[in-house]
């Protein structure tokens, strides 16, 4: 089974370790956001789980919309009474939102899902497509998306890159620690209307 | 932090369009609540003021209208002049942006008519592959 169950989205939620590092790759992605300082945004999270990244959104005072594959982790985030709305979707079929809707887009360790076939139906190019164009639709002029995720290949790292600059971003990928197989962490960093200059990956030096 | 969970709002049904593959004109989604909630949000003008140019308000307006709650605060037909310095406009725009929650009921794409439930305030937005 590729989705948490009810189980097993509890137990995710609950473990101690799990929540650091959800932590710690979600703030790395709001850096990465770079959002205007002392300003309440309009925020997506794409495979909010249980709601922990959309804690630390909330953290810092932003309003937010969730969504997930899993009802199960939904409703552990709902328990938990999070803050942001919650949408059960699959960011394969596209998301419909107004144009300029967000001011921000993150994700964590959700973007490779997204390369695989899970059914016999999928078309992981299709999906990437239409993911990535109507992402692109509905963000405001300059915002920018960052994904946290563990691409299998680096030709699955071109392969998102790829369609996600097809859809009209600009941007691509920020490695931190690329020499550390334990604290190497991948992010596609994307812009939205606007030429930007692709943040720097942290090093141990 | 306040204790009680989210559920869908107003602000976000004002953003959502359909994704329902094909589909030219399926804003704004139809809304019938079932249930709805009432929750305390800290009011953030600034926030408010910064959200209405991304607004549709005839549409917000007409959403409000046909839930037709007394819970459903009255607000204006069209945005007021300096909005920015009018609170009484912006309370009652927060109340009905931020604070009424829908947590049973239902959207509808106005174009393909596919219903979207929405159960204990998460609304479902999966689609059948052939409408993707
Ligand atoms: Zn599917």
């Amino acid at each position: 089974e590729l989705f948490y169950d009810s189980v097993e989205a509890r137990k995710y939620t609950a473990n101690t370790r799990m929540i650091e590092i959800q932590q710690q790759l979600t703030q790395r992605c709001i850096e990465l956001l770079n959002l205007p300082e002392d300003q309440t945004c309009f925020l997506l999270d794409i495979g909010c789980g249980s709601g922990l990244s959309g804690d630390e959104l909330s953290e810092l005072g932003h309003v937010w919309v969730g969504m997930d594959i899993s009802r199960d982790m939904l409703d552990v985030a709902s328990e938990r009474e999070v803050e942001g709305d919650l949408f059960h979707q699959d960011m394969g079929q596209g998301v419909g939102f107004r144009p300029g809707t967000f001011d921000g887009v993150i994700s964590v360790s959700a973007l490779q899902w997204l390369c695989n076939a899970d059914k016999r139906s999928h078309n992981p190019r299709k999906r990437l497509h239409r993911f990535f164009s109507s992402l692109y639709a509905c963000m405001s002029h300059g915002a920018r998306a960052v994904f946290q995720f563990y691409p299998e290949s680096p030709d699955q790292m071109e392969l998102v890159t790829t369609f996600a600059l097809k859809a009209g971003f600009t941007g691509g990928i920020v490695i931190d620690y690329p020499n550390s197989t334990r604290a190497k962490k991948v992010f596609l960093c994307l812009f939205a209307g606007t030429v930007g200059t692709l943040p720097s990956g942290k090093s141990e030096h | 932090r306040s204790c009680r969970p989210r559920m869908m709002r107003l602000l976000t049904h004002n953003m959502l369009t359909s994704h329902v593959k094909g589909v030219k004109n399926g804003y704004p989604l139809i809304l019938r609540v079932g249930e709805l909630v009432v929750q305390e949000v800290e009011f953030n003008p600034d926030f408010i003021v910064r959200m209405l140019p991304r607004l549709d308000w005839p549409a917000l307006v007409q959403t409000a209208n046909s839930i037709g709650r007394p819970e459903i605060p009255a607000i204006p037909a069209t945005v007021p002049e300096q909005p920015e310095s009018n609170e009484e406009f912006l309370r009652a725009a927060h109340t009905l942006l931020l604070e009424v929650h829908i947590k049973e009921g239902e959207m509808e794409c106005p174009e393909s008519h596919k219903v979207f439930p929405i159960r204990n305030g998460i609304p479902n937005m999966l689609l059948e592959e052939e409408e993707s």
